[in-house]
């Protein structure tokens, strides 16, 4: 009966003798391949450096400026104008600008990174029933599994440091921008196609002409969904090296400084609200035809 | 009759898993319930031959699921067929790369949709002019001959205006001159005003009739409704089940119903407005009375021949070839059915 009241496991010896297998197996590629993956990675390090440097050097005026103007373009609305500003100042008054700094400089490199390899996987995917049947359980992983998973092989590769966090911060924000950008050119009304294909368009000239400025809508959910989760993963990011917001709210966690932590927490939330509101007017203004023009 | 623009040859087209197993049964006269009950497939086209002459107007006609708006896609190719061949200008179509079919869909043929199929993202310029834009033309070049045919289908003053703005005439208007930009001389239009209302359509009717007596181009028009396909059709087809079951003039169809399915259509037809004295006169009789063009619709030939000595005209052809004598009673019996 005792069968029936324990599930019958490898040994225990089997078992470690497979983990270990697992594991030195990947030392073992770490070992060979790591000096090489860093130097693949080494331009993104760079110019994720030059960023950071760039925005801790500017004189804050200048910032302010550039975040005013910015919101300014993309909104087109002076209240998230001025609400955007406000909160930076309010970030400077309390000193977190040179967190806050390296933390956009880390957010806005891997939302770009994100952009750069999530539209042409979506786009991919949005072609073929079967890459569309590959990724999306990868994309599911990527968005379940816990995030120290995943930190474990990427630090045995790349160390402690920007670029591992970097990728940390993509393998999670990556899923929302190629699942919209797929669905968003799914989603594309047939009767449109039909039309550009009467007219003799190449499926070049169909892509960039027809379906991906109709699922724009979608594409835009997608990189303001990204955004949001980038900066999600700011705190854990921090521990593996990431400068930011998220040391101070590490520090916090350690030793119970409620008011540390929520000053740089409120700070992560104002950066989220500011780049949501500016990113989603953006796209609501792209779309003009859909609400009769201009 | 005038050269072959469009040849349809032995056309069928079966939807479904497995369409070249099952063609031959259909061949052997396998009927669409039947081969849907047998074998799980539809019917879509079943042995459609057409031959369509140049700048004429061409209608094809049936109910919703007579297989019409399929038949209207295989021409350039937005279907394959499952057998049987398609010739514009006497080159196949299903034989050509993609290359190939892409040019005869850039500059042979064009189409107008009956849910329009504007592009929702760009202005009506820029609409009209996508078929220019498609083949590489220059910006102005675009412009320009966009804004020719933006005037011609009197949407001057709307070039910025984006197509959700617009009613749905307009925006059929919009389709219109899109697909007429690019020179094309094949139009395909399927079920085109279909989606209008009833005094939007027959204007718009009168617009693609007024446009053809200057373009004379190829028109294949797909229609459900019998007043606009004997408005329009020089020549009308007509689908059921996926076959053709008549092919001829509006008269034609009129007087000579091939079954009772069409009788049943065209009986409510006033056929005063269809059947032009042509179709009566009585050849063979010499006549040196007064003499009535041959094109006159019947309705606008009872004042005439009423008051004509002996209620009977000469008829004559524009070009002064004399047909034969039509009377009174023949044109009222015509009208009666």
């Amino acid at each position: 009966m005792e069968f029936l009241y324990e599930f019958p496991s490898l040994g225990r010896k089997t078992l470690s003798g497979m983990k270990q297998a697992v594991d030195e197996t990947f030392k073992g590629f770490s070992r060979a391949y790591g000096e090489q993956l860093e130097n693949f990675f080494d331009p993104l390090l760079r110019f994720l450096i030059w960023f950071e440097k760039l925005l801790e050097a500017t004189p804050w005026p200048v910032i302010l400026l550039v975040v005013g103007g910015l919101a300014w373009l993309g909104s087109r609305s002076w209240k998230i104008t001025a609400g955007s500003v406000l909160a930076f100042i309010a970030i400077g008054v309390l000193d977190m600008w040179e967190d806050t700094m390296a933390t956009l400089a880390i957010i806005s490199v891997a939302t770009l990174l994100c952009i750069a390899i999530g539209i042409p996987l979506g786009i991919l995917m949005s072609r073929s029933d079967r890459a569309q049947g590959i990724i999306t359980p990868i994309l599911d992983v990527m968005q379940t599994i816990p995030s120290f998973v995943y930190l474990i092989p990427v630090v045995m590769l790349l160390g402690i440091g920007k670029v591992p966090g970097l990728l940390a911060v993509c393998i999670y924000a990556i899923p929302p921008i190629v699942r919209l950008t797929n669905l968003g050119i799914r989603l594309v009304d047939k009767d449109v196609l039909e039309a550009a294909d009467a007219f003799g368009t190449s499926p070049w000239q169909k892509l960039w002409g027809v379906q991906v400025p109709l699922a724009l809508p979608n594409i835009f959910a997608g990189i303001n969904q990204t955004i949001m989760m980038a900066l999600s993963m700011v705190v854990i990011a921090s521990m593996i090296g990431v400068k930011g917001l998220g040391v101070p709210v590490l520090r916090a966690i350690s030793n119970q400084y409620l008011a540390l932590g929520l000053m740089n927490g409120l700070a992560i939330v104002a950066l989220a609200i500011i780049f949501d509101r500016v990113s989603q007017t953006y796209g609501k203004r792209l779309q003009a035809y859909r609400n009769g023009g201009k | 009759m005038s050269e072959l623009k469009v040849q349809i040859k032995n056309l069928y087209k079966i939807f479904g898993k497995n369409p070249k197993k099952v063609l031959p049964q259909v061949k052997s006269g396998l009927g669409k319930p039947e081969l849907l009950d047998q074998t799980g497939h539809v019917l879509g086209i079943n042995n459609v031959s057409l031959d369509i002459p140049a700048k004429q107007i061409q209608v094809v006609m049936g109910l919703s699921g007579s297989g019409k708006s399929t038949l209207i896609r295989h021409i350039n190719r937005l279907i394959e067929p499952t057998d049987g061949q398609i010739l514009i200008d006497g080159d196949d179509v299903l034989t050509m790369s993609d290359k190939q079919l892409r040019d005869v869909r850039r500059k042979k043929t064009s189409m107008v949709f009956q849910k329009f199929g504007l592009l929702p993202h760009r202005k009506v310029m820029e609409n009209v002019g996508y078929g220019l834009e498609v083949q590489g033309f220059k910006e102005e070049e675009i412009k320009q001959k966009a804004q020719h045919w933006i005037d011609r289908v009197g949407l001057t003053g709307y070039e910025d205006h984006y197509p959700g703005q617009l009613s749905g005439g307009m925006q059929q208007r919009v389709g219109l001159a899109r697909a007429l930009a690019t020179d094309a001389e094949i139009l395909l239009m399927d079920e085109a005003f279909s989606a209008l209302d009833p005094l939007i359509r027959y204007d718009m009717q009168s617009i693609l009739l007024e446009l053809q007596d200057e373009l004379h181009k190829t028109i294949i028009f797909i229609t459900h409704d019998l007043d606009e396909a004997l408005r329009l059709g020089d020549k009308i087809a007509i689908l059921r089940d996926g076959a053709m079951i008549q092919e001829g003039t509006a008269p034609e169809i009129v007087l000579t119903p091939a079954d009772d399915y069409i009788a049943d259509f065209t009986k409510d037809i006033n056929r005063g407005k269809v059947i032009r004295l042509r179709a009566l006169a009585e050849a063979g009789t010499p006549y040196d009375g007064a003499n009535i063009p041959a094109g006159t619709l019947l309705n606008d030939a009872l004042d005439p021949l009423a008051q004509a000595p002996n209620q009977t005209l000469g008829v004559t052809e524009e070009d002064g070839q004399y047909l034969g004598t039509v009377s009174l009673t023949k044109v009222i019996g015509a009208l009666a059915g």
